[in-house]
């Protein structure tokens, strides 16, 4: 069955054919034709927000909460490079979207026309692909490409730039179209040698560890992989990408390893003679120093992007595939071989440092507050089944911290891009996608001013998320590294809160929330709760913390894990190796 | 670091070059050289790019260059078993007095003259790069006013062919 009409409307059904539900968008000169069709379609809801890169990162939190592609729409020129930012950030933490903008007209291009950008030129690096059309015969086809681009293989996000004057073309629509895709074809089954190999190892070792990524989730495999660890009897550490993907509460989890990581998985990992990498890129905040990372261990790198496998740490064993299959066939292989290591000393030496160095932080003897205090009781009161989606900083360090995840996707955050200014519009993009669950941002100060004005879509759209600003009155990281690192010499970092510009509660009631304020330790329970007993409209919390709160433990960036302090000039004791 | 020889097979479409020159430029990879044109079949153009690196960034080189999605195909020709071929364009002084020894070194070089002015000639020589590089040399002393260099070209010896997989794939879509 094929139909005459615009290209526009072909955008439009496109879209409805694929499976859309939310675009977040902001309408402009050059997309205006196809917002026109979307006025009138009852599968797809657009959500006008007040800043594209808010968006983005909606389309993020609702891809991640939903595990669908995220959908954002933006004009020409600013509306498309105010997409860069969620477009980058989505690239290095793999998460499926597709960005849709409009660009002047296709005669035009190449002009300097009014609002033109060579936004496909731009997002070059920072896309899995990305697309101009010019011609509207092409639009449907295109857009079924971008989708399944965007969520196959390695997910990524994908840019469909389409030239004015093919909107408002006429054009003939038929569905489905035929993709044209003879390049990409992503590799999903694992090699059965390479398995064997791998579960050879896995019997062999003395001292394994599963180093689990955000690959795993991505590939829905948390179930697989608890089979997998309570199976082979191996201890598991979660990265920051990977939170709840392996139970926090289960006995064989060492916590999160990297840069802030526990002292038990960053132990684990650098007294390993065996490292499982699942989903994992070996990323320079997990390994610290490359040249001193996990000396002794041999490697097993299972990833469906083959390019993550030996760019960093050479692989012993390479598996190419979707952790799903990987996990799938490990499991087969490993009951196969019958073979199980004796792991005993291994654990007694792990289960010595989650004993003698737990995560801890300093209380205020002035009586103000924790920070991680305020992550603690929000865990326990909002408990595992909620989603946190934090910002970038300090308070996304203390949230992977001292939130207990339990469910796999639970904590959203910003990895590999560190991308100030993500936690409110991608807790609305999930909550969004997610409506019937309870999301919580947790924020910093500096990122809540960064993009904030998402509040005012939550509050119109009836999305009510609750946000923890974590109000240090400092940009706190870079406040701890000039504690550390640059002789206490705070250059810009100081947000004046004591001023209370702008007043956090104040701000939130101007946007239609609710807005609240906790300054003692003793108020945090009442607080959280009164924030979870309303439902109706989004509620800021301004959780008003001690400034010289740090993230402990901490890896210098560039030394090696080994030399991981566990609070100022404090070093963990290792057991020395036995071998 | 060794040259290694790719010959990239990319769909022919807009913007591929762009994908790939840009890639090279990410990583952080120099790109001796690279010539691209179409093959024997319209929907396929061909790249051979030389590259000056370890077996192991090499490695990286590929992989990354094989998750463009307008790449078909890579494959890395030994050079033991290729033909290499660039063509050099150059224009070098000759008057009435020093013609004939130009004329002579490019008849022993198996170029060929042409254009012919009256204080200079234009000589084309293809070849792999060490001959064009000994050409260059010999030919200096009488002064070498203008010179234009192809990138590489290379293709693999015996029967073979590296399209023949990659047009199947594309049939497939069709």
């Amino acid at each position: 069955m094929s139909e005459r009409m615009t290209g526009a409307q072909a955008l439009v059904r496109a879209l409805e054919h694929v499976g859309v539900d939310t675009v977040f968008g902001i309408p402009g000169g050059a997309i205006l034709p196809a917002y026109d069709p979307l006025y009138d379609s009852a599968k797809v809801r657009h959500v006008l927000v007040r800043h594209e890169q808010g968006a983005g990162h909606a389309a993020e939190g609702y891809a991640q909460a939903t595990g669908k592609v995220g959908v954002c729409m933006a004009t020409s020129g600013p509306g498309a490079t105010n997409l860069v930012t969620p477009i980058a950030d989505a690239y290095m933490d793999s998460v499926p979207i597709v960005a849709i903008t409009g660009q002047v007209a296709s005669k035009s291009i190449g002009t300097d026309a009014f609002q033109e950008a060579d936004i496909s030129g731009i997002t070059m690096p920072i896309t899995k692909h990305n697309f101009l059309i010019t011609d509207p015969a092409d639009i449907a086809r295109t857009i079924m490409e971008a989708f399944h681009i965007a969520s196959t293989g390695r997910p990524g996000p994908v840019l469909v730039d389409i030239a004015k004057d093919a909107l408002q073309a006429e054009t003939t629509f038929s569905w489905p179209p035929t993709m044209q895709l003879p390049g990409y074809r992503p590799v999903t089954r694992p090699h059965s040698k390479q398995i064997r190999e791998a579960a050879k190892l896995i019997a062999e070792a003395r001292r394994p560890v599963l180093y689990v990524g955000g690959g795993v989730h991505k590939a829905r495999a948390s179930a697989e992989l608890i089979r997998l660890a309570e199976l082979t009897r191996i201890p598991v550490v979660t990265t920051l990408m990977a939170r709840g993907t392996f139970p926090d509460s289960h006995p064989q989890h060492m916590g999160m390893p990297g840069m802030h990581g526990s002292v038990s998985a960053v132990g684990a990992l650098q007294q390993a003679d065996l490292l499982i990498g699942l989903g994992v890129r070996f990323d320079d905040r997990v390994t610290g120093q490359l040249s001193t990372f996990a000396p002794h261990a041999k490697i097993v790198h299972a990833d469906i992007d083959p390019a993550e496998i030996s760019k960093n740490r050479h692989a012993d064993v390479p598996i190419v595939g979707d952790c799903k299959e990987v996990i799938g066939d490990l499991i087969a292989a490993v009951e196969a071989a019958g073979l199980q290591g004796d792991y005993d000393d291994w654990w007694t030496v792990l289960n010595g440092y989650k004993q003698t160095y737990p995560l801890g932080y300093e209380e205020f003897e002035d009586g103000s507050l924790a920070p991680q205090y305020v992550m603690e009781r929000l865990s326990a009161i909002v408990g595992p089944d909620a989603y946190y989606v934090a910002g970038v900083g300090q308070h996304q360090m203390w949230a992977s911290q001292f939130v207990q995840y339990e469910q796999p996707g639970t904590f959203i955050n910003s990895g590999g891009a560190g991308t100030m200014g993500f936690a409110v519009p991608a807790a609305m993009g999930a909550k969004m996608g997610r409506p019937d669950a309870v999301v919580w941002a947790i924020d910093g100060d500096g990122c809540f001013q960064m993009t904030n004005q998402e509040l005012a879509t939550c509050a119109l759209e009836g999305v009510p998320v609750k946000i923890a600003v974590i109000n240090n009155g400092n940009l706190g990281m870079v406040r701890q590294w000039q504690t550390l690192f640059y002789d206490q010499r705070y250059s810009n970092t100081d947000l004046q809160a004591t001023r209370r510009i702008p007043d956090f509660v104040k701000l939130a009631e101007a946007y239609g929330c609710v807005g609240l304020r906790c300054e003692r330790p003793e108020d945090v329970d009442a607080t959280i709760k009164k924030a979870m007993e309303i439902n109706d409209v989004p509620v800021v919390v301004d959780f008003v913390v001690h400034q010289d709160a740090m993230v402990w433990p901490m890896v210098a960036a560039g030394t090696s894990n080994d030399d991981i302090k566990i609070a100022r000039d404090m070093a963990p004791k290792w057991e020395s190796d036995d071998e | 670091m060794s040259r290694h020889t790719l010959s990239v097979l990319v769909e022919n479409k807009p913007g591929v070059l762009a994908r790939v020159s840009a890639l090279f430029s990410r990583r952080g990879f120099n790109i001796d050289s690279l010539a691209v044109g179409p093959t024997e079949h319209d929907d396929i153009s061909r790249m051979t790019i030389v590259v000056s690196v370890e077996e192991l960034p090499l490695e990286q080189v590929t992989k990354q260059l094989n998750k463009l999605v307008n790449v078909l195909k890579i494959v890395e020709l030994d050079t033991s078993q290729a033909v290499q071929r660039e063509l050099m364009l150059i224009k070098v002084k000759a008057d009435a007095d020093s013609r004939s020894h130009v004329l002579e070194l490019v008849q022993l070089f198996r170029a060929r003259c042409v254009d012919v002015a009256a204080d200079a000639v234009t000589i084309e020589v293809t070849g792999t790069p060490d001959k064009l590089e000994a050409f260059v040399k010999v030919l200096e002393p009488f002064g070498i006013k203008e010179l234009v260099q192809s990138g590489m070209v290379a293709i693999g010896r015996g029967a073979r062919s590296i399209t023949d997989r990659s047009l199947r794939a594309l049939d497939r879509t069709a």
